[in-house]
């Protein structure tokens, strides 16, 4: 089967993707709207959704694709961990930990010849 | 003369979230569509449709399951299936958005159609700089950002779809892997409740260990498991420190 120019295209894209994409947005309005800013239950959502964000995190750290899916496992987890250690080292700064993790991945990614 | 004063003020909110596109945030998820663009290319599916995609769909892997089910050759209700299962997520990070968001008037239909511009870069960006706005600004200031953001990485699409370059692999690993460590500082700088922390922390253990037992389910499974367990540790804590306080 080849991939549709004409018209199709655009219902396929429509129904499969924005739909199943925004019908979980509105529920999450109609379920978010009965929370309250101070309620344990919203304390319950968020940490769902912060966990949910976390395991994607750890899948794009763990089984990436493209270049860094040949690269080494330690080296990755072992930049983040560098990363993480200028983070708490040096203030709590974002720029930080990213800028040492990046560095902790670029440096290792040559010196194993990438 | 009040009423046009806030008008002006909302504007000025609305200013200041697409301003937004000039941040750290903005730049990575473009970095993220210059790659997506080359997998479309490759994939054989015209620029127009990837720039309609964009727009619809807008959460990126979201996007990327799409396309492959498109690659794949499977049927609208497979692919339609495949999607809906990657995008639960949308749900609980909408509705732990929408308490921060909303103010004491901002209709639901507001609500509803705004949401459609939450995807994990906005929600990380949202979550972390919406209470530094006065509440009934806020919904003006998400809009800013966010239509800013989908517009600009639909012309994005539209223009560097014709000249996708492969870059040289160290900068390809780096650029790939700017996404998760950017989240990871992000989330855990912009904290503001005890659970975030715990929650973190469960949800980079439970993905792993779901995708080991139910790789079909495992963000979902780490999601509800480890949000619902880091949410009773963290009351338990809470509790303890107020019956010892």
């Amino acid at each position: 089967m080849t991939w549709h120019d004409g018209w199709w295209a655009y219902v396929f894209i429509a129904i499969a993707g924005w739909l199943a994409t925004d019908l979980w947005r509105w529920l999450g309005v109609l379920a978010g709207n009965r929370l309250r800013d101070d309620s344990e239950a919203l304390n319950w959502v968020r940490a769902v959704a912060t966990a949910l964000v976390a395991a994607v995190i750890a899948k794009l750290i763990l089984y990436p694709t493209g270049v860094l899916e040949q690269s080494p496992l330690w080296l990755r987890a072992g930049a983040v961990a560098l990363g993480a250690a200028a983070f708490f080292l040096f203030g709590r700064k974002p720029a930080i930990g990213i800028a040492t993790a990046i560095a902790g991945l670029a440096v290792g990614l040559w010196w194993l010849g990438f | 003369m009040k009423r046009e004063e806030d008008e002006q003020s909302s504007l000025a909110w609305f200013g200041k979230g697409m301003r937004g596109i000039f941040s750290l945030p903005a730049f990575i998820l473009m970095l993220s569509f210059v790659g997506f663009c080359s997998l479309t290319a490759q994939a054989g599916i015209p620029v127009e449709q990837v720039v309609f995609m964009v727009g619809m769909v807008w959460a990126l892997p979201a996007k990327v399951i799409l396309v492959s089910s498109i690659m794949s050759g499977a049927g609208l209700a497979t692919a339609f299936l495949a999607v809906s299962l990657s995008s639960v997520r949308l749900m609980p990070m909408v509705a732990a958005l929408i308490p921060e968001l909303r103010g004491s008037r901002t209709p639901t239909w507001l609500l509803l159609l705004l949401s459609h511009f939450v995807a994990i870069t906005a929600w990380v960006f949202a979550m972390e700089k919406v209470p530094q706005v006065p509440r009934e600004r806020r919904v003006a200031f998400f809009a800013g950002f966010g239509i800013t953001l989908v517009a600009a990485n639909m012309l994005l699409v539209a223009v560097i779809y014709h000249f996708v370059a492969d870059f040289p692999p160290i900068v390809a690993g780096c650029l790939f892997f700017l996404t998760p460590v950017y989240f990871l500082a992000s989330i855990w700088h912009s904290a503001r409740h005890p659970v975030v922390y715990v929650a973190l922390l469960f949800g980079l253990a439970g993905g792993p260990l779901f995708y080991w037992l139910l790789p079909e389910f495992d963000i979902l499974l780490a999601g509800l498991v480890g949000g619902t367990l880091a949410w009773l540790v963290e009351r338990l804590w809470r509790r303890r420190k107020e019956v010892g306080a």
